[in-house]
């Protein structure tokens, strides 16, 4: 997974609430064994249907940063969505909060999903709205989304356990892995114990 | 101290727990299907890893398999991405193997959450996951179960274990008895329509109250899989004799002595009573109607007695626009009846509300009637192999056909339509299953969430009617 410390970049505004994974990557485009190739159906009724949806306009087009409104990511577990989103560039999504499966599946992808007060997602989408060309830099390390001059600097949390696999662009399983006699002995105990499961 | 049932099904799977909450999870039972899995072997292959417990696996194709031409074998699979898929997982059960693997064709097929209770292969007490986010489902039989992606699965291939933090626990309870023509899928569309669909973001929620006790199995799995609709990503109910009854002599469910103690332990399965919550929500179910979606989110719901909602009345501007998209999407009108609303399609499945009390209800309401002349298609699609031999054997596909509906072969069909059951653009369909997102049925496809009964009223009426009132 590839490591993510600091993102300097632009920001594509997507005004909704609940954008569900059924719009973040509609069900014709999940027919793939492979993990890449997703970028394609990204938002892809949304980018068929209105010329102007924010992913269609020349200058959202090197986004790496989506920004967005609450419960961003409800509906499905497909995984298709964060990989889309990173298959498109994206490295962060910024919300005020996120369903908790698309939350996950972003974390194990490589995509940081920053979560910021309304009021402050507010603010960016009017600055957002005002300068053409608006970036962020995402500094996951400092836990601070601020404007490339530093004239806003927005402070967020994440679970530290998190922040260090993407820092180090860890691998979750190779760090489970350093607990398999604790898994084995478990095992083993339920099996004796409660039989039936097994 | 008292403890949730979600309390008690934590506590006796952490394997390993860091300081700040993070813990290794043991898992029990992994539900596997052709289109979330694909990566995640693929993963295991090139990490050159094995699966930790072939033998906790149960897989299926179900979301993509055509449900008609089955005769024609997988040839019948016109659309090469979806046989690719079936395929890739043919392939993957035979390099890495499964305690048990229905697929394609195979007379137990069905849709993973159908398959997984009937065939006793989910058992109370147990964790459950699946790449599917609907595997709340299996909350029903008081097991911690829920939705994964494609990097977990493989995870939980490869260790056994999820990588995950405890949620917190919120109780949703219904009190009261259900009024005549009200079910399941109308209990938890009135709980969506009252907490939202974020309204359980980061909890488990255990439904309780004596509505829940008075529901079948069946009934409890169609709330429990719609707990994903409220945000949560469990639902679970605690075990009662119905529970237990449910079990008994299913192919994966414990025999003889085994039974006897399993019995005893999953009678311990439910919270204790003063276990304490962070969050409650009461329900009383006198109050419930049959419900029918109007918009583009479940929690857009409304009784069938009432009328499509006016924006201009909604304070929140965000909510105010996200209403006025969905109404131009669905193309309707405020204060339209929504017995008023003309229907193009109907379609009875998916693991929200087909099973075989959900057929044996829809049937009740076409006997003998016809589908009204402006619906161009009514399905209905049974869960599994195994619930259409049984409906088969009680003669509800001839019901079911002499009416006009077509009898179809089990799968997840026109519920996300990624096989070739899908809406037309700017069609509009009555339908049993749990999401009516944008386009979720095919492009342009607009939804309405029902009971089975509503969505075999409609289809007779050809729009939608009050259950309560028909004869
Ligand atoms: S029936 Fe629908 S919701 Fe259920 S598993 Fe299949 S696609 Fe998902």
């Amino acid at each position: 997974m590839e490591k993510f410390t600091v993102v300097n970049g632009l920001v594509a505004p997507l005004d909704r609430a609940n954008v569900d994974t059924d719009q973040i990557i509609p069900k014709q485009y999940l027919a793939s064994i492979k993990r890449t190739g997703f970028a394609e159906g990204l938002f892809g009724d949304w980018r068929k249907k209105d010329p102007n949806f924010v992913l269609n306009q020349p200058r959202f087009k090197d986004a790496t940063i989506l920004l967005s409104r609450r419960n961003f990511g409800c509906g499905s577990s497909r995984e298709h969505a964060p990989w889309a989103l990173v298959d498109w560039g994206f490295r962060c999504v910024i919300a005020p909060s996120y369903a908790d499966i698309f939350f996950t599946n972003s974390f194990n992808n490589g995509l940081l999903p920053v979560i910021l007060t309304e009021s402050e997602v507010d603010r960016l989408f009017h600055e957002c709205n005002a300068f053409p060309g608006f970036r962020l830099v995402v500094d996951l390390e400092q836990q601070t989304v601020s404007t490339t001059n530093q004239s806003l600097s927005m402070h967020f949390d994440i679970d530290p356990f998190r922040k260090y696999c993407l820092v180090n662009g860890l691998d979750e399983i190779g760090l489970t892995l350093r607990h398999a006699d604790k898994i084995r002995a478990f095992e083993a105990r339920r099996k004796t114990q409660l039989p039936w499961y097994f | 101290m008292p403890q949730t049932l979600y309390d008690k099904l934590w506590d006796s799977h952490v394997v390993h727990i860091e300081d700040d909450g993070t813990a290794l999870l043991y898992i029990d039972r992994h539900l596997v299907h052709e289109v979330t899995s694909a990566q995640a072997y693929e993963g295991l292959r090139v990490a050159g890893r094995k699966p930790w417990r072939v033998d906790s696996v149960v897989a299926t194709a179900d979301h993509n398999t055509p449900t008609t031409n089955w005769d024609e074998g997988l040839g019948g699979v016109k659309d090469s991405f979806a046989r690719l898929q079936i395929e890739t997982l043919d392939s993957n059960m035979k390099e890495f193997g499964a305690k048990v693997y229905f697929p394609y064709l195979d007379k137990r097929q069905g849709i993973v959450h159908v398959i997984g209770p009937e065939q006793g292969a989910t058992l109370p007490g147990m964790t459950v996951v699946c790449g599917d986010s609907h595997t709340s489902t299996h909350g029903a039989f008081a097991c911690l179960a829920h939705g994964i992606g494609t990097s977990e699965v493989e995870h939980v291939l490869a260790t056994q274990c999820l990588v995950t933090k405890k949620m917190k626990n919120m109780r949703v309870n219904v009190e009261g008895p259900l009024g005549r023509g009200v079910t399941a899928k109308d209990v938890v569309l009135a709980i969506i329509g009252k907490i939202g669909t974020a309204g359980g973001t980061g909890s488990a929620i255990e439904f309780a109250g004596s509505t829940i006790r008075s529901l079948s199995m069946e009934g409890r799995m169609t709330v429990c899989n719609m707990a994903i609709e409220a945000g949560a990503r469990a639902g679970m109910i605690g075990v009662d004799d119905s529970t237990i009854e449910y079990l008994r002599g299913r192919r994966f469910a414990p025999q003889g002595r085994e039974w006897d103690q399993a019995v005893v332990y999953w009678r311990t399965l439910k919270s204790d009573p003063d276990a304490k919550f962070d969050r409650e929500v009461t329900l009383d179910a006198r109050d419930i109607k049959p419900h029918v979606t109007w918009g583009t989110s479940p929690e857009m719901v409304v009784a069938v007695d009432d009328t499509v909602p006016d924006p201009d009345k909604e304070k929140d501007s965000l909510r105010r626009e996200g209403m006025e998209r969905a109404l131009q999407y669905m193309g309707l009108h405020p204060r339209t009846p929504i017995t008023n609303i003309r229907i193009d399609k109907v379609f009875i499945g998916s693991c929200t509300n087909s099973r075989i009390e959900d057929l044996r209800a829809a049937a009740s309401v076409v006997k003998g009637k016809r589908v009204a002349s402006n619906v161009k298609l009514a399905m209905v699609v049974p869960g599994s192999g195994m619930v259409k031999e049984q409906a088969e054997k009680e003669g509800l596909d001839r019901v079911f056909r002499e009416a006009g509906f077509e009898w179809r072969e089990p799968g997840c069909s026109m519920c996300l339509g990624m096989n070739p059951d899908r809406l037309d653009a700017g069609e509009r369909c009555a339908s049993t299953s749990n999401r009516n997102f944008e386009g979720r049925q095919g492009v342009g496809g607009r939804t309405h969430l029902v009971s089975p009964a509503m969505a075999a009223a409609a289809a007779i009426a050809g729009h939608f009617v009050d259950i309560r009132r028909w004869s």
